[in-house]
């Protein structure tokens, strides 16, 4: 006995026309993204076919770095999302492993030698103090962002090169699984897991979760709809009543929050951190959220396309080292592989929506 | 309906940004079911007074009272919360975004609690859907992002926004200038029923036809000053159109243009386009 209260509501309109549920799939943002994924696998299965590409090893590889730039990438997508820039983001994830060693290293070797769950609760604060600083910079001056974090990316690369050297004479600082607690800690952030043979990294875990909880935030609840929004158009957002500053403020904070969570686990797994850990990630991160769909005037895009990106991007990496080519190249695949991917995006996303 | 003490007033109300000063000594009201429409050329001053009213500037001096009560907005929000709802012209909408998402911007419902609170999609759906039709609209599909919509039906949605979210004052900021004929009857309309739901609507434009038909109450503005304030009754609409233009400045205009189609180069290329025209249309 059911009783259809909503036909009044729902009946169909005579405007709309029936559109495919292809289609309707097709205008999703992250779309172009799965395509260009399924494509860049065809190539390098085929291309590096005598190379194991389609095996457990390269998978877990690939998916090993695509964890740490995703992460990155969930969070660089939301801020964009909201029409901001970080590109500070590679430099403090160099700074935040760089507070993490400095504060745990013993002091015959110049660090401080706190204890390890209060120098992380420590480095996670300094590391958060980033994000404010980035944001609160933003806000006040009303500069673009873009020029607010270059500024960012050189004086914390700066900074985690200048302090680790002042108080320990070096730029790179190790031995961190000899720091009690090391093993509850690598447990959680940096521990490997054998599956079919092969080693994959407790990050892709951390990666997947994450992905998830920034999709459900953006998607499913009140602050989402703000990033859109603040993205769309902060002016409108502001008269409406969204609290567009503290928006900014806290997504700035996502971003540091995720450069943190990335050091640790560096930090974890080498057992150390370097002055120059997370370089081009600023860069990498901002092209896994574009080729994921984002847009970079703001107000459209999706996580689950920055995590495909990053994908994308780790896939590309790895391809290019498992066919040999010389190292000298590297940089131009990548490059010119990822600007079709962008260019072929966006190709798709136009067609979809001509329809 | 309407009562004799008015929900909203500002007196005497000056905002100076720097050396410029761009009200002075503005007194207005407005009383619940009642239009009060606000007219000004370009340059009048009616975007800083709106945006005074609606809790983006402090005024700089004077008195600000809702309900009784003086009151000191510091941002769009507080006047919001107190049922002060503005509908600006440009920025009503976010165009990427469903109209569902647009409705609930700022004023999401949620269901849940603690870290699982959740922005409800399926009522924000279903609202939107029923308090478009209650204005008359029939939206197609509330997935439709409102860059889709013509101009007066993101109006629309704005109104209807306001009035959902509980508005006792509405302050609409040109909301038929970009509108056609039609578009902007249908505006109107919405205008006359916020009113007849005993909310107090400000109505800011430079049209007076616009204005005659709705309003209750009319302000001129001019030069960041209140030229003159009048009752429907007190007014013809053809005074009004002469006060809003003003009069003089209107009259030596239009003397200009005909010394202008008499004597210079451009006048004659008109006239000549003009009988071209004529001749045209006498052979079609």
């Amino acid at each position: 006995m059911a009783i259809d209260t909503k036909s009044t509501n729902a009946s169909p309109d005579e405007r709309i026309r029936q559109v495919g549920s292809l289609s309707r799939l097709l205008i999703r943002p992250e779309l172009g993204a799965v395509v260009a994924l399924v494509v860049v696998w065809v190539f390098f299965a085929i291309v590096a076919s005598d190379n194991n590409f389609v095996s457990w090893a390269t998978t877990a590889a690939i998916l090993n770095r695509a964890a740490p730039l995703g992460i990155l990438a969930i969070a660089v997508a939301l801020l964009m999302i909201a029409g901001e820039f970080d590109l500070s983001i590679g430099s403090v994830v160099g700074f935040a492993g760089m507070a993490i060693m400095v504060l745990v290293t013993s002091a015959s070797s110049g660090g401080l030698a706190w204890p390890l769950i209060p120098s992380l609760l420590a480095a996670l604060l300094i590391t958060l103090g980033v994000g404010l600083f980035n944001g609160a910079m933003v806000v006040t001056t009303k500069l673009p962002s873009f020029i607010i974090t270059l500024g960012a990316l050189f004086i914390f690369r700066g900074l985690a090169t200048a302090i680790p050297r002042t108080m320990t004479n070096r730029t790179q600082l190790g031995a961190f699984d000899t720091i009690p607690g090391f093993e509850s800690i690598n447990a959680i952030f940096g521990q490997k897991i054998e599956l079919f043979g092969s080693r994959f990294d407790i990050s892709i875990i951390w990666w997947v979760a994450l992905t998830a909880l920034a999709t459900w935030t953006l998607m499913r609840t009140r602050v989402g709809n703000w990033i859109f929004g603040v993205g769309g158009d902060s002016n409108a957002s502001r008269n409406v009543g969204v609290p567009v500053y503290r928006l900014k403020i806290a997504l700035f904070m996502t971003t540091a929050f995720a450069a943190f969570l990335v050091a640790l686990m560096q930090v974890t797994q080498f057992k150390g951190a370097d002055s120059l850990r997370g370089e081009l990630q600023e860069f990498n991160a901002i092209i896994a959220a574009v080729v994921g769909g984002v847009l970079l005037t703001g107000g459209y895009g999706s996580v689950i396309g920055a995590a495909i990106g990053a994908l994308i991007f780790a896939m590309v990496q790895q391809g290019i080292i498992i066919t040999g080519v010389d190292g000298d190249w590297f940089k131009v695949f990548v490059g010119a592989i990822l600007v079709v991917a962008v260019i072929f995006n966006n190709f798709v996303r136009q067609q979809a929506q001509k329809r | 309906m309407a009562s004799t003490t008015p929900i909203l007033e500002i007196k005497n109300v000056s905002k100076y940004f720097g050396n410029v000063i761009a009200l002075q000594d503005v007194s207005m009201f407005v009383r619940a079911g009642e239009v009060t429409c606000l007219l000004g050329d370009n340059g009048a001053g009616k975007s800083t007074l709106i945006k005074t009213l609606a809790g983006v500037h402090k005024p700089s001096e004077g008195s600000y009272t809702f309900e009784g009560a003086e009151v000191d907005f510091n941002s769009p929000r507080e006047a919001l919360d107190m049922g002060i709802a503005t509908v600006y012209q440009d920025l009503a909408m976010i165009p990427l975004m469903s109209i569902w998402r647009n409705f609930f911007l700022g004023s999401e419902p949620t269901r849940g609690w603690g870290p699982l609170r959740r922005f409800d999609v399926d009522s924000a759906k279903q609202v939107t859907r029923e308090e478009m039709s209650k204005m008359g609209i029939d939206i197609r599909d509330p997935d439709q992002p409102v860059g889709t919509l013509s101009g007066g039906e993101r109006q629309s949605v704005a109104i209807a926004r306001a009035v959902y979210f509980g508005a006792k004052v509405l302050i609409l900021d040109e909301p038929t200038a970009a509108l056609g004929v039609k578009q902007a009857g249908v505006v109107l309309k919405y205008i006359l029923q916020a009113k007849q739901r005993g909310i107090g609507v400000i109505f800011i434009t430079h049209n007076p036809h616009h204005a005659y038909p709705v309003g209750d109450h009319f302000v001129i503005l001019r030069r960041g000053q209140v030229y003159g304030d009048f009752t429907k009754a007190e007014i013809p609409l053809e005074q009004l159109v002469q006060m809003m233009a003003g009069g003089a400045d209107l009259e030596a205009l239009s003397h200009e243009l005909e010394a202008a189609s008499q004597e210079g180069e451009a006048g004659e290329e008109l006239a000549e386009a003009a009988e071209l025209f004529r001749a045209e249309a006498d052979e079609g």
